[in-house]
């Protein structure tokens, strides 16, 4: 049965890693704003587009 | 006609909104002002146009013009150390508070400014709290340019001195983070380690364990102990010097004892002690504290009068113009206040005509004019040209300011607030205390052995942790709903004040009525199309509140010339059109000599405000002005009628008195010209009568009022906005709901009451074991979340039902 002390040791050491990771986070302000980062992942970064088609989509997209 | 037609349908590319007075065409889209326009112009040229199909008609209005030297402070090196965050040689990072962020176009392009100006290297929107932080190279930028640019997209930052100066709330939301983080690992270890003594594998393994698991645990505890559990005791020792019984003090009494007691039988080797319930009980307990404080720490309540004021102003000194941050203002200053600009401190007019708004202050919003040599106190803004004032008195010890610095608003809030956890608590820990000696009386002739068990027993299980637990998520959820219907309270406990409301007091302008909808209507003879014509070409001509109204009723073309133009400030306008001479103005101004004032004392109805017409001499009638009732108030009124003793306090004459008390059905509590010393003391007065008043109120004259009141309801067109302080804020469109939002609040006390009941069972469980000497780590570990997760349970379900109930879902 020793090796249960060899077991404890290695969950204590995981769940302090989790800790850890969990502080970090706190302390790098992940959880600050847990709105934007939802909304800013669905911005397409497309490249310019060529001139004035920009309203002409726009415009089919409201009639 | 058909022209007419067409610009009210067609609304603005730009804001959504219905283009009223002119229609620009720019790409085949229709823009309502040259503003909007041009935001359209400058998004389109750096192919931003993407802004438009994230969400619809995303934009700002742009009708408010932008003055061009608005923003000259910010280029006094004093301000720019209180604002930016972190500068360096190449590099300065600042982040702005930007009340009209809206929808995830504004996200995207506040952080796409990049693409917009050079020198901007990179911006982040904090959605939530509304605020963007951009970095900007110091070489191609300054400081004004960045708000000079987020002001031409419509983005304005609001910069005030309240927010230059503090900067201290942040932290504590971090701590209890990190708190609920430490409580929350331990207590999953210890349940973890404590699992062979839970189902008795302590004799199929070896004893040698047991006494590891026990001390593991106890190094486990010790971190929640002194670290997660700490503010408990802070609170509850803080709270015994005032000779105060919080519910902190059972708690860190609970606590306390858990933690000796399991310390006690591991080193003893007696037990294994409650370890699993201590760490249990201090992690829930902080989700508690934690839900409570998550809930809208981002509308800022604590306003006060450095939230008005601007950071700086232009003033004279010596012939030189400089840029003076306000708090630096000494008496005998000379200042220049343009266009729009506020009035920082009490000053005598020396040069140009004033005509102040005074909205801020009084809530009456046209002007009044003013003449040099005049007094004019604090928070009125200039509407028209820009005028030159002397100080004499210290921003602080203004008219206005004065007000806050009464007694009203030194006092502690949180000790106005008598809750019912608070009431609850007292007699609960008197109780504990009793039934504890009184186990241990027992337990002393019967079998003295037993008497620390028994004690310590008590101590723990009826620790009221499911007692804490039930306000805060009652309460929480409670104004979480509320908050989606826009009654955004301060504090939970406002919600229990609500609820014990049996007297309302209503402020008339702004508040009931509605501000910006002014009805006016004409009255005399008919004039004719012409006419029409010509009175609306004069009006156009003028900046006036008023003079607009007036051109808007009309809805004629205005497009007659107009010769010999002139306004006197305040009193009305002149010009010749067509060869006629039209006159627009007060009454002093078409009959000049005759007291308008004297003359009302047997005629109120003189006291409405009206525009007079004068074509060549003649006067065909007159124009009055009347305030339009916001809609739902009749309905709002008799419902509130038969359950609440209903009150008006209105800073304007009475003209409108019988129509008001055609509202309230007497006129006995309709008071009329109440400054905002009065309103205060009518409160005073209520309050004396021992009544529970809620005061609802928009300007600053209500200010006073509204602190004084058990609740203060601030009512705004946008939340934006700055109001009041207040314990509430409430947008204005939600007004007709307001006897929804208070049986609502009663419904969120009676969850309250029955979930303390709940509460209550468990512990009589618990103690049952406990007075007996039975209470075995098992049963205290099962019954200790058991009973916090019904209340949880009980609490967010039962607040809900009734939100849907009450048509709040």
């Amino acid at each position: 049965m020793s090796i249960m002390y060899l077991l404890i040791g290695c969950s204590l050491t995981l769940a302090l890693f989790f800790l850890g990771a969990f502080i970090w986070s706190v302390k790098s302000g992940q959880l600050d704003d847990d709105y934007t980062p939802s909304v800013r992942i669905l911005f397409d970064n497309k490249p310019a587009p060529p001139e004035n088609s920009e309203h002409v989509k726009a415009k089919a997209r409201k009639t | 006609m058909s022209s007419v037609l067409d610009q009210k349908t067609s609304t603005c590319y730009h804001c959504g909104e219905l283009c009223e007075d002119e229609t620009l065409q720019y790409n085949s889209l229709t823009f309502c002002c040259n503003g909007c326009k041009s935001v359209y112009e400058l998004l389109s040229e750096n192919n931003l146009c993407d802004y438009y199909s994230i969400d619809n008609t995303p934009g700002i209005n742009q009708k408010k013009p932008v003055l061009s030297n608005q923003f000259n402070y910010l280029d006094d090196e004093q301000v720019q150390q209180k604002l930016i965050s972190y500068r360096d040689k190449e590099m300065t990072k600042v982040t702005f508070f930007i009340p009209v962020m809206h929808c995830s176009s504004c996200i995207w392009l506040l952080e796409s400014l990049y693409k917009i100006k050079k020198g901007i290297a990179s911006s982040k929107v904090n959605f939530l709290k509304k605020e963007v932080s951009i970095t900007f190279i110091n070489e191609q930028l300054s400081l004004r340019e960045v708000v000079e640019l987020l002001t031409s997209l419509g983005y304005e930052p609001a910069i005030n001195l309240s927010n230059i100066e503090d900067e201290i709330k942040h932290k504590d939301s971090k701590k209890i983070l990190y708190q609920m983080g430490v409580a929350g690992f331990c207590f999953g270890n210890i349940m973890l380690i404590s699992f062979p003594e839970y189902f008795g594998l302590d004799a199929f393994t070896q004893s040698s364990f047991s006494k590891l698991f026990g001390y593991l645990n106890m190094a486990l505890s010790l971190p929640v102990f002194l670290y997660s559990s700490r503010d408990y005791f802070i609170n509850a020792f803080k709270g015994l010097r005032k000779k105060h019984i919080s519910i902190d003090v059972p708690l860190a009494l609970g606590i306390l004892v858990l933690f000796v007691r399991s310390a006690y039988e591991v080193i003893s080797e007696t037990g294994i002690g409650y370890f699993d319930t201590h760490a249990g009980l201090v992690f829930f307990l902080l989700i508690g504290k934690w839900f409570q404080q998550k809930t809208f720490d981002t509308l800022s309540f604590e306003r006060d009068y450095k939230s008005y004021f601007p950071v700086a102003v232009t003033a004279v000194k010596n012939g030189v113009e400089a840029t003076v941050p306000v708090t630096n203002l000494k008496v005998g200053d000379r200042i220049i206040i343009r266009n729009n600009e506020l009035i920082p401190a009490d000053a005598i007019l020396l040069q140009g005509s004033a005509s102040i708004d005074f909205s801020f202050v009084t809530g009456e919003s046209n002007p009044v004019s003013k003449v040099a040599g005049e007094i004019i106190y604090a928070g009125g803004r200039q509407v028209g040209s820009t005028i030159e004032l002397e100080i004499t008195k210290n921003v602080s010890q203004s008219y206005l300011t004065q007000l806050w610095n009464s007694e009203h608003f030194s006092k502690d809030t949180q000790s106005r607030i008598q809750t019912f956890q608070q009431t609850v608590s007292k007699y609960f820990t008197l109780a504990l205390l009793l039934i504890a000696t009184s186990a241990g009386i027992y337990w002393s002739i019967v079998n003295p052995a037993l008497i620390w068990r028994a004690v310590t027993a008590v101590l723990i299980i009826a620790c009221p942790c499911a007692l804490a637990l039930s306000s805060p998520f009652a309460l929480g959820t409670a104004m979480r709903i509320l908050g989606r219907h826009k009654f955004y309270i301060k504090s939970p406990e406002v919600v229990e004040q609500i609820a014990k409301t049996n007297t309302i007091v209503f402020d008339k302008t702004g508040t009931i009525t509605q501000p910006d909808e002014a009805h006016i209507t004409y009255i005399g003879d008919a004039l004719s199309p012409k006419t029409r014509e010509a009175v609306a070409a004069l009006a156009a001509n003028s900046v006036h509140p008023l003079s607009k109204k007036i051109k808007k009723h009309l809805n004629a073309p205005s497009n007659e010339q107009v010769i010999a133009y002139e306004e006197i400030n305040g009193k009305g306008l002149s010009g010749i059109i067509n060869g006629t001479t039209i006159k627009l103005g007060s009454f002093d101004f078409i009959f000049p000599g005759q007291d308008a004032i004297k003359m009302s004392a047997e005629n109120p109805d003189l006291l409405a405000t009206r525009v007079y017409i004068e074509i060549d001499g003649r006067v065909p009638g007159f124009f009055q002005l009347q305030h339009a009732y916001r809609n739902g108030l009749r309905e709002l009124i008799a419902a509130l009628k038969p359950h609440y003793d209903l009150h008006l306090l209105s800073g304007d004459n009475e003209s409108e008195k019988h129509k008001l008390a055609d509202f309230f059905g007497n006129t006995t509590q309709l008071h009329f010209r109440q400054s905002p010393s009065n309103k205060l003391h009518y409160i005073e007065q209520l309050r004396a009568q021992n009544k529970q008043v809620m005061m609802l109120g928009d300007g600053l004259n209500d200010a006073g009022a509204l602190k004084a009141a058990h609740t203060g309801v601030s009512i705004t067109e946008n939340t934006a906005h700055f109001s009041p302080s207040s314990d509430v804020i409430m947008d204005a469109c939600k007004f007709e709901k307001m006897f929804n939002f208070i049986r609502f609040s009663k419904d969120t006390v009676k969850v309250i009451h029955m979930s303390f009941v709940i509460s209550l069972i468990y512990n009589i469980i618990g103690l049952s074991f406990a007075v007996q000497g039975t209470l075995s780590p098992l049963i205290a570990a099962i019954l200790m979340p058991l009973s916090s997760v019904t209340v949880i349970g009980f609490t967010t379900i039962a607040t809900t039902l009734f939100s849907k109930q009450r048509n709040l879902s």
